[in-house]
């Protein structure tokens, strides 16, 4: 038979010499690799006391951005829930009522936005469809929850707080933005 | 009467006289169908107006076969035997198409993302198609605010491109017309003159004859985008009209009610306030069954269903 690789060995049922049948060579020999094995830099990390440090195009927890007045950019225009391929969005529009400029920067805004961590598959796509430059994906991880319920994001966890504000530039340079108004390229259609 | 005999890019029909282009390219099908912004075959009189339907017409007839100096209105145009047409095949008609689609959006104010009609909007089709990437003009846009003629129909007139359906509709199926545009020019604009209800039985249709969002439905409003909900269609018996409609659901609740649209976006039987407002419960209805939405529509994004015919074309 052909083989595929140059390592394979054809196995034989031969009978062992003494040194084979008495195993105490190869115990040595498999623990030397072992042991050699203990001196050697760590690849793992102990996770919640030591971070490894992100990619700042990391596509982690999404974040709902807010204008430099702080308005909410979200017009619950629905583009993120169809082109997201998990559907893992959904949402509720509300309409603006007079008094509330100052909360929502259009007459339309997203009254219940949930994420469905569970389904989310961080493609991205949520962000590449947004309209309003609203939604991103940024650097920081979904946390580990003991029940299910938790994991549906609503906007009490999604939209950023004004003082603690998310810093998105990196996936939002100048170039990454002509990019996106540049509808010529298909993928960006 | 002897059928004419009409081709419209390179695809022969032989039509009726009194046919216009447009209805003989619809009898066609398909790709070489001209878009319409104003045209509604349901509406006498209706046409003309927004330019999108130019086509060129390279022979006049088989008498005269001198080709046409200027594009002419498809929708408007008469055929003549041996009339030879060129709609996507003349490089002339799809360059005036993308110049009357940067017209129409000069004043558009492109808020699609809030806007209920995106999703079912002829003028987002028409720009999705036609349209240019960018805005060439930098002058302010008019701007209206948005007013509520009559308690369930909202006029955005930002969005209005002013094809007049909505007057003919009043014209043609009402005894007393109160709204019309005013103004001329660049300051038309569709009132009520003194802010006056519309509150005829089927003022409810001009939502459904209007083909962006100027008119919409103020109980649908924001509640759902469209294509979040399921159409289905449905039917009651009703004393005003033929209770037959399209039900927009979301689960077991209705969100609005709608007539019935064919391809090109005109509804057959219009139908009454009292159905298209009132009825909002899914038990005043009988269902009938989901409605064949084309595949490529974004109504039929996530909903996993093809009609038949689709299918078929797909495993072939």
């Amino acid at each position: 038979m052909q083989t595929l690789t140059n390592r394979s060995v054809v196995a034989s049922d031969k009978k062992m010499t003494i040194l084979e049948w008495i195993y105490i060579p190869a115990i040595i020999k498999g623990m030397s690799i072992t042991i050699r094995h203990f001196f050697r830099k760590k690849t793992t990390i102990s996770y919640p006391e030591q971070k490894r440090e992100f990619s700042k195009v990391y596509r982690g927890q999404h974040v709902l951005k807010r204008d430099d007045e702080g308005r909410e950019r979200c017009t619950a225009c629905g583009l993120c829930a169809v082109a997201c391929p998990a559907e893992a969005i959904t949402m509720k529009a509300a309409e603006r009522k007079p008094g509330e400029e100052h909360l929502y920067r259009e007459e339309k805004y997203a009254e219940i936005y949930e994420i469905n961590m569970l389904r989310c598959i961080f493609c991205g796509d949520c962000e590449d469809a947004c309209p309003k430059e609203a939604i991103f994906l940024t650097d920081r991880i979904v946390e580990s929850q003991y029940k299910r319920k938790p994991f549906i994001y609503g906007k009490d966890i999604l939209v950023e707080a004004m003082d603690l504000r998310i810093d998105i530039s990196a996936r939002q340079t100048e170039a990454v933005y002509q990019f996106k108004l540049d509808k010529r390229f298909a993928h960006n259609k | 009467m002897p059928l004419l005999k009409v081709t419209i890019d390179n695809i022969e029909v032989e039509v009726e006289a009194g046919t216009t282009i447009m209805n003989a390219a619809r009898i066609i099908g398909g790709k070489v169908v001209p878009p319409a912004m104003c045209y509604y075959s349901k509406l006498e009189g209706s046409g003309g107006k927004c330019r999108t339907c130019l086509v060129k017409v390279a022979q006049g007839s088989a008498r005269d076969p001198r080709p046409m100096p200027k594009l002419v209105a498809s929708c408007r145009t008469l055929v003549q035997d041996g009339m030879v047409v060129q709609n996507i095949t003349s490089p002339e008609a799809m360059e005036s198409r993308q110049a009357i689609t940067e017209f129409l959006l000069i004043n558009h104010p492109l808020d699609c993302p809030v806007c209920d009609q995106a999703g079912e909007c002829h003028l987002q089709d028409l720009s999705y198609v036609h349209g240019l990437q960018e805005t060439r003009t930098v002058e302010e846009r008019r701007t209206f605010k948005p007013i509520d003629i009559g308690d369930k129909i909202k006029l955005n007139m930002n969005r209005c491109i002013l094809c007049y359906r909505c007057v003919m509709v009043a014209d043609q199926i009402t005894e007393k017309r109160v709204h019309g545009v005013l103004g001329r020019g660049d300051h038309s604009e569709i009132s009520t003159l003194i802010v006056k209800a519309v509150d005829n039985d089927f003022s409810g249709n001009m939502i459904d004859v209007c083909p962006v969002g100027a008119l919409t439905d103020n109980t649908f409003r924001f509640k759902s985008r469209v294509w979040f909900a399921k159409p289905m269609d449905a039917h009651r018996k009703c004393s005003k009209c033929s209770g037959k409609v399209v039900l927009w659901m979301k689960g077991d609740e209705l969100l609005r009610v709608t007539g019935r649209k064919d391809k090109y976006g005109e509804v057959g039987e219009f139908i009454c306030n009292d159905c298209r407002f009132e009825q909002k419960e899914k038990n005043d209805w009988i269902i009938e069954g989901p409605r064949t939405i084309e595949r490529h529509s974004v109504i039929s994004q996530n909903h996993y269903e093809i009609s038949p015919g689709e299918s078929v074309r797909m495993i072939k």
